[in-house]
């Protein structure tokens, strides 16, 4: 079974990336929409735990949201997805099953 | 006109996730019309309120950045921004808007508008206002 993890939150405001993070298992997906997108950020104080959710799931952004909020491409996480809308509804028939961690 | 107070402004959400950003500007504008002492502090997920280059095309609501540029133009120039938020987030001042003023009193000599203060800076900021309204 896979499945796709959406999280909307900014990760310094609110713990659901963590959360969702910590109840993640091998070979699954994590899409980081709305404030969440902040988090596909490096140099910041969630990197980590995002370069370390990595080891095991694969980590997708929504480009439009990154746009929105005027956060360019290179200033991502190494190996972070970033996808479009059509990706982002391609990741959600691309598994199993989908949690929003709200 | 009754006395002039010190009003200030508290910003710690990020913008467009939730609505808190956009009201607070709208109620410092509106707030601008009343000639009162305001200043705006930026802390937490606020800082990335004044991010450059935000482009909200391809999700379908206002991009209200622009509009941070004329607070000058309502005499708001006391725009401070937590040195240890923008550090957490992978920020720095070169990534947010580069907001001016015009002062009058210097032949409308331009001035920058956003100062970077310390934690420690921005609670003497708070301690010293009279009226602070958070969002």
């Amino acid at each position: 079974m896979s499945m796709l993890h959406i999280v909307n939150k900014s990760a310094l405001d609110r713990n659901s990336l963590e959360t969702c993070v910590n109840h993640t298992v091998k070979g699954a997906s994590i899409i980081l929409i709305e404030d969440a997108v902040y988090s596909a950020m490096k140099n910041t104080a969630s990197t980590s735990l995002v370069e370390g959710a990595m080891k095991d799931v694969s980590v997708a952004v929504l480009g439009p949201d990154l746009k929105a909020r005027g956060i360019s491409e290179e200033k991502l996480i190494d190996g972070v997805t970033v996808v479009d809308y059509a990706g982002f509804v391609e990741l959600t028939t691309k598994n199993d099953s989908v949690q929003s961690w709200l | 006109m009754s006395e002039v107070k010190k009003f200030l402004y508290v910003n710690r959400k990020a913008p467009y996730g939730t609505i808190y950003a956009w009201e607070s500007l709208e109620v410092v504008l509106i707030g601008a019309a009343f000639d009162q002492d305001v200043a705006l502090a930026f802390i937490d997920d606020g800082v990335y309120q004044l991010v450059k280059g935000q482009d909200t095309n391809e999700i379908g609501m206002k991009n209200f950045s622009p509009t941070y540029s004329a607070l000058g133009d309502y005499d708001i120039n006391k725009i401070y921004v937590e040195k240890e938020s923008l550090e957490a987030r992978g920020l720095t001042i070169d990534d947010l808007q580069h907001l001016v003023w015009e002062d009058e009193d210097e032949d409308w000599a331009e001035k920058d508008s956003i100062k970077v203060v310390s934690a420690a800076e921005m609670a003497e900021i708070m301690d010293q206002s009279e009226v602070v309204l958070s969002f």
